[in-house]
């Protein structure tokens, strides 16, 4: 078995043993077999004889929140890696573009006039695109420039913009009610998902993995500079924007749904090319595996290490920051 | 028109009186040549002179301020990236790499044009990238990743990637540039050799010993104008480089009707 096959075999395993571990654990732990003989008798179609509270714990708590972190880590794995190749910058993470700042202003607003749930991963989404959007567009008219570079400065403006709205909107906002409400969303959760928001933010997704998946040869040949690019026959400007667009939707519709998880876009892919080297159809299906599998492993971590849950963005940080130094300590000189 | 791939195209490279530059910014006007296949031309000037604007305009890169330019007779501009990658291929002025992609993998980008907008290169690319990398000296380096090779190496590895174009003319911008004494020969016999198979060779230089060496019509660009376009041992004297250059050079003879250029120190 070669290295890069026995990378995904190890990445597979890991997600399958933490999805398992993430089914059993947590205030009322649930044992393995107790797991197998439900998705048995689910499969057949036959009457479990577990008591009700175990189904319940197993389909309707613990059942979402699973699937949505293995979505939500895939998803901002693979909008990650995409952007890291795309910007020949391994240290670009999905939301470079300001799509996170974007959905968190969209939030915050919705919040901010008391609404429910459903508005506000409505704004944070709208807000999401509209900030990529926003970006792409005064990105695109600023001529004259390295294309790439007039992106990257305007959505760090932009997004410097928007976060000082999202300032002011915290200090306007009551301190007893909407304040912590915002504090919780920008620090990202999975804890409140129901299925509803996965059926919604799912094919999201996977719209947007499309084409990343189909263009995948193509894709490397963006990490190459602009005029090396067109000249062996790639339409970069084209490429570009459909890929922005497949990774802020992708991005766009995870943070709707878990707020602001830092960390997975920017660590994941950087670890996945250690392991198996930049070509992005190889790249890809491993940083997904890793970034489900990791952000499942984090919200395991975040229900159970304390009797409140801790934000899983904390965890992300606490446990990316020293890994990401490691990375860059081992790393060779290159990516 | 029909195009064939897999052979060498008969590629005419006709420049009408071009005007190149950037955007709002033209940096040259009245260049007028052509290029038939199998004949290598060597475009002498200084820096700023215009060299890299005029081959990044007939690459399509950038778009003509003026006049025409022509590949196999059809207008550039009628032309999509893909069919022009399939006509031209490009070595650029050194490469900064940024992911440790294999020089194989490297090689194989030089397909893309080849390719469908989906797939992916299959075995035929990979055998006719391996081919290429052979013919240049360069296979043992496949599996290595082209950032930890060395600069002529690199420079070799950006040679077979147009290559892997299968390209009808070749476009080499200051291609010995940075390298050592020895990579820079092999560099020349290459062009010589590709040239002889019968591609069409455009190539920078600043070196007017490897006009000598390497072309058989030279252009001389400075302020973004063609000051003389003709056979080296013509185009190459005291007072073309004095001009070109603004210092005193002498063209000597050698031995075997072949010619060399010493400068002149003060």
């Amino acid at each position: 078995m070669t290295s890069r096959t026995l990378s995904y075999v190890l990445a597979a395993s890991a997600l399958l043993a933490l999805t398992a571990l993430a089914f059993a654990v947590g205030r009322y732990p649930v044992s393995l077999s107790e797991i197998v003989s439900l998705l048995a008798s689910k499969i057949t179609g036959s009457a479990n004889p577990l008591p009700a509270n175990v189904e319940t714990v197993v389909m309707q708590v613990r059942g979402p929140r699973v699937l949505a972190a293995l979505v939500v880590g895939a998803a901002l794995a693979a909008a990650g890696t995409a952007y890291q190749g795309m910007f020949r910058n391994p240290l670009v993470s999905p939301d470079i573009l300001g799509v996170s700042t974007g959905a968190a202003l969209g939030a915050v607003l919705a919040i901010f006039f008391s609404q429910g749930i459903v508005v506000i991963q409505l704004f944070a989404f709208t807000g999401g695109l509209a900030a990529v959007g926003l970006v792409y567009w005064i990105g695109s008219r600023l001529r004259g420039h390295d294309p790439l570079l007039a992106l990257v400065l305007t959505g760090v403006v932009i997004g410097t913009l928007l976060g000082s709205m999202i300032a002011l909107l915290k200090y306007l906002a009551d301190p007893y009610n909407q304040l912590p409400a915002i504090t919780y969303w920008l620090l990202g959760s999975l804890a409140a998902i129901a299925p509803r928001d996965l059926a919604a933010a799912a094919p999201l997704a996977i719209a947007g993995l499309a084409p990343m998946l189909l263009l995948r040869w193509r894709m490397n040949l963006l990490a190459l500079p602009d005029d090396e690019a067109r000249a062996l026959g790639v339409d970069t400007g084209k490429l570009r924007t459909l890929i922005v667009a497949a990774a802020t939707l992708m991005t766009a519709a995870a943070v709707a749904v878990s707020g602001i998880i830092g960390w997975v876009g920017l660590l994941i892919p950087h670890a996945a090319r250690l392991l198996v080297g930049p070509d992005f159809g190889r790249l890809l299906p491993l940083a997904m595996l890793l970034g489900a599998a990791f952000l499942l492993g984090v919200d395991t971590l975040c229900r159970t290490i304390a009797t409140i849950e801790v934000p899983p963005g904390v965890l992300t940080a606490l446990i990316g920051t020293p890994f990401f130094l490691w990375l860059f300590a081992m790393a060779r000189r290159s990516w | 028109m029909a195009v064939r791939y897999g052979t060498a195209q008969l590629v005419t490279l006709q420049v009408q009186d071009l005007a190149f530059g950037f955007p709002g910014h033209t940096v040259g006007r009245e260049v007028s040549f052509s290029l038939t296949a199998g004949e290598a031309m060597c475009v002498l000037g200084p820096n700023g002179g215009g060299k890299t604007t005029l081959f990044r305009t007939i690459l399509g890169l950038l778009e003509p301020h003026g006049g025409s330019i022509a590949l196999d007779g059809v207008p550039l501009g009628s032309l999509s990236r893909s069919e022009v990658a399939r006509r031209i291929g490009y070595v650029p002025q050194g490469h900064s790499a940024y992911f440790a992609f294999t020089v194989l993998e490297f090689v194989l980008m030089g397909r893309t044009a080849h390719l469908g907008v989906f797939s992916v290169p299959g075995r035929k690319d990979r055998e006719l990238a391996a081919r290429v990398l052979e013919s240049l000296g360069i296979g043992h380096l496949s599996h290595q990743p082209v950032t930890q090779i060395s600069g002529g190496e690199r420079q070799l590895a950006l040679v077979a990637r147009a290559l892997a174009q299968e390209p009808g003319l070749l476009v080499l911008d200051e291609p010995t540039a940075s390298l050592d004494f020895g990579n820079q020969v092999r560099v020349l016999e290459k062009i010589l050799a590709l040239a002889a198979s019968g591609i069409a060779i455009l190539f920078a230089t600043h070196a007017p010993d490897h006009a000598f060496l390497a072309s058989q019509r030279v252009l001389l660009l400075a302020e973004g104008r063609a000051l003389e376009i003709g056979a080296p041992a013509q185009v190459i004297r005291p007072d073309s480089l004095q001009r070109l250059y603004g210092v005193s050079v002498e063209v000597l003879p050698l031995a075997g009707g072949r010619y060399t250029c010493v400068p002149a120190l003060r």
